[in-house]
């Protein structure tokens, strides 16, 4: 456009643009130098990680090394090439709550997660990995992600808690008694079926709206989720049917359990509940992550990819675009349907305030500042944001507060930190933390959005 | 573009499939919202007339909002998300000034109430004007070539950020704005006063998009902002500064929702840190309706809307009533943007609003 060259614009103007700094100058080195750089930025984050706490660092530095060291395993053992890194990640996840206790204080952090806050991160995780299969993979932006979560944790309350005490109905529940009313199921069979009902809310959600033009479909998604949360809100007297009991929400919830032991209480020291709890969130993100790496090198994923790079050009390919983009919507549907059922497990309630417009742009900040379209990164993402969440924020606002002198309540401002990542990310590497390097790419060149299907009815 | 010959060419086949049935549909939902907007009028036409007072003064305050909306989506394509936290923060820039820094309350005199509030919306309409200017300059005019999607992301993000230093400055509660304006009943319907400050506020906003209107269609800058939304780079070939323009474009969308700050804490004497988010999207919905880039049409969306919120709200004959409003509010959204997305007075174009 008529951009004025850059000696002859004010001050104020070239200030403006000083968040898109850093990629100009990226942009100016040449690959000599951008090798060096990358270099010294890998030191410099060991050097901040370092600072922040010894075993995180150790951690790195394993990662780091795993990753030089992969070309050197000989052929014949390549699945160990492919296996290594996710190995070590899983041991020290799985290990976690052996250890946590002794681990040191980080620095500005605070305590590292206990373990009931790494079950909160790991239902995130899945959440943000379903989100990242709509956005990142299908790139149909989803501004009511929220409302997926809210179908399953809902479903699960049904199925599992006093809601319908006019039924007497039991089905493998661990710890609930023989008369206590309404409907008991199994919170392992409860996982699927919310999952497989949430799936099909994305269904018939997609179908209308999925033809829209991609903003349009981010306000009619933004639509919904506000709507399923007032339903809920308002859902006590349907019609003189007490659905979702209201604000007052459906609480207590069963939780899952198996061999009779009950995840809430555990059983002796070592199977403490939030243990259990753990390793299942933990198996359960393993089965998404699975699932979502297999979904993506499959036809329905490359075709989801197609449609987000132009889906002028998928169609013309024989690209189903309906089809396709509405199995994105019924797959990120899915996993917001396990996540949400896991979690009312887990907090053994359900509340029509938990389900808010903050929590979809939560997730999405999620996958933005991890990397749409990339697990690790998204993983990443999400474990980190539900961190700063649950304990994070408050840690740093306390130490901010101690060292300032000020009564700054940081967690109050907790979306507005949020939304500054978003912001901040957008502009300065909108292809997130650890990009998927196709994904890079479309963001260095642009790609064409113009949509085929028209809007018209 | 090669899709849109393609969609035409064959638009009479998907006609035949689909418009006989969305019509249809349209047309039983419209039905059965005059027969109860009837029988309510029937059973207490008081109750009708003065509620329907209400909805238009409220949907006159949504129009300013859509308004600036519009605007935006018509020059950038671009869902400004943040437009509603700036009408917040109008809000409380105008609370503060009248309330705080003028001292203006229920008991000030005429004369005082006219210039304190005159003076009160010039700031509210600079402040406002300015940082919808800089957010563009800022967080959009980087992203002005990114993929479509990126823009509409971060201003997601500038909303929470703005919604933010509204708590900061706010609070979590809700704060009361002093009944400024008289409350005396100008008339009164069945018992029902409408008064002197809801008449006031929609007096107010006629001149306003009466201004609107003249600076769009008939100045030099207003034909600036036509061609750039309709083509950039042509716009910039025949000696339109786009950027400027742009900017132009953001300020009148920020002085607009500025005056909407005022005239809804005048109105309804009572501020929140989140009703940005709300309004936002209620005249959002507006904009839609009327027709996204139309100008009278959001202001036509957004009467529409204040009536529909105000009937279900005051009327008394099977209303579902204010917790439902949202909902109901949203319903028309994403019915429109499904069934009819050039809206009420857009045009029916190949892309679709």
């Amino acid at each position: 456009m008529t951009e004025l060259p850059e000696y002859r614009r004010p001050w104020w103007d070239r200030w403006a643009e000083i968040l898109g700094e850093p990629r100009r100058r990226w942009r100016a080195l040449d690959d000599r130098q951008r090798y060096q750089v990358g270099i010294v930025l890998r030191v410099v984050l060991l050097g901040v990680v370092v600072y922040i706490a010894w075993p995180l660092a150790l951690l790195v530095l394993v990662l780091f090394l795993a990753q030089y060291a992969k070309p050197y395993i000989p052929d014949e053992y390549a699945w160990a090439r492919r296996m290594l890194v996710p190995t070590i990640v899983l041991i020290v996840a799985v290990t976690y709550p052996f250890y946590v206790e002794s681990l040191p204080v980080m620095q500005l952090f605070g305590a590292f997660p206990d373990v009931n806050t790494a079950v909160i991160m790991g239902v995130y995780v899945i959440m943000a990995i379903g989100l990242n299969i709509v956005v990142g993979y299908a790139g149909l932006l989803d501004l009511g992600y929220v409302a997926f979560y809210a179908m399953g944790a809902y479903a699960c309350a049904w199925f599992a808690s006093v809601q319908f005490s006019g039924q007497h109905i039991k089905f493998g529940a661990v710890g609930v008694g023989g008369s206590t009313p309404g409907i008991h199921i199994s919170i392992w069979v409860l996982l699927l079926i919310a999952a497989i009902l949430t799936a099909l809310i994305g269904i018939v959600i997609g179908l209308p709206t999925l033809r829209l033009r991609g903003d349009y479909l981010a306000i009619v998604t933004l639509g919904f989720g506000e709507i399923l949360p007032q339903v809920a809100n308002n859902g006590d007297s349907l019609g003189g049917f007490n659905l979702t009991n209201g604000p007052n929400g459906i609480t207590p919830i069963d939780s899952p359990g198996f061999f009779g032991i009950s995840f809430q209480e555990g059983s002796g020291s070592f199977f403490t509940g939030p243990r259990l709890y753990f390793w299942f969130v933990l198996i359960l993100v393993i089965i998404t992550v699975f699932s979502s790496l297999r979904l993506r090198d499959s036809r329905l994923g490359r075709a989801w990819i197609a449609i987000r790079e132009d889906e002028t050009a998928a169609a013309a390919m024989g690209v189903p675009l309906m089809r396709t983009k509405t199995w994105a919507y019924a797959t990120g549907a899915f996993f917001g349907g396990i996540a949400g059922a896991y979690f009312a497990s887990f907090k053994s309630s359900t509340f029509p305030n938990d389900f808010s417009f903050n929590i979809s742009a939560f997730i999405l900040s999620m996958v933005i500042l991890g990397g749409m379209g990339n697990v690790w990164g998204v993983i990443f993402g999400a474990a980190f944001l539900a961190y700063l969440n649950q304990e994070g924020l408050a840690n740093i606002g306390h130490k901010l507060n101690q060292t300032f002198g000020t009564h700054l309540d940081v967690p109050l401002y907790q979306y507005g930190i949020y939304g500054a990542i978003i912001v901040i990310v957008m502009l300065v590497r909108p292809e997130g933390l650890i990009p998927s390097a196709r994904r890079q790419a479309e963001f260095r060149e642009g790609v064409a959005d113009t949509p085929l299907y028209d809007t018209q009815a | 573009m090669a899709t849109n010959a393609r969609s035409e060419n064959i638009s009479w086949i998907r006609g035949f499939r689909r418009v006989s049935v969305a019509p249809a549909f349209g047309f039983a939902l419209v039905a059965l919202l005059l027969v109860w907007l009837a029988i309510n009028l029937a059973k207490t036409p008081s109750d009708f007339a003065s509620v329907a007072l209400e909805g238009l003064t409220l949907g006159l305050v949504y129009g300013l909002i859509a308004l600036g909306y519009s605007l935006v989506y018509g020059i950038l394509e671009l869902i400004n998300f943040a437009h509603g936290d700036v009408f917040m923060l109008g809000s409380w820039i105008s609370f503060t000034v009248a309330a705080h820094k003028i001292g203006l309350d229920a008991g000030s005199s005429g004369f005082a109430v006219i210039w304190g509030l005159a003076l009160t919306l010039l700031v509210a309409m600079a402040f406002c004007g300015a940082l919808n200017v800089t957010i563009e300059r800022l967080a959009y005019r980087p992203l002005r070539n990114a993929p479509r999607l990126a823009p509409l992301i971060t201003a997601i993000g500038m909303s929470f950020i703005l919604q933010n230093v509204g708590l900061n400055r706010l609070g979590p509660a809700p704060v009361s704005v002093p009944n400024i304006l008289p409350t005396d009943p100008v008339f009164s319907i069945g018992g029902h006063a409408y008064r002197w400050s809801s008449l006031i506020v929609a007096l107010t906003t006629f001149p306003i998009l009466f201004l609107l209107i003249w600076l769009v269609q008939r100045t030099r800058q207003g034909k600036a902002m036509r061609a750039t939304a309709q083509d950039q780079e042509a716009a910039a070939m025949m000696g339109i500064n786009v950027n400027r323009t742009i900017s132009f474009t953001f300020l009148i969308a920020g002085a607009l929702a500025g005056v909407a700050g005022l005239l809804y804490a005048l109105y309804s004497t009572n501020i929140r840190y989140d009703q940005g988010f709300q309004l936002g999207l209620i005249a959002f919905t507006a904009a839609v309706l009327g027709g996204i880039g139309n100008l009278p049409g959001a202001v036509l969306g957004a009467i529409l809307i204040g009536l529909i919120q105000q009937f279900n709200e005051g009327l008394s004959w099977h209303a579902p009533s204010s917790q439902w409003t949202q909902s109901i509010v949203f319903a028309i959204l994403i019915l429109i943007l499904v069934f009819r997305p050039e809206g009420l007075l857009g045009e029916r174009t190949p892309e679709g609003g």
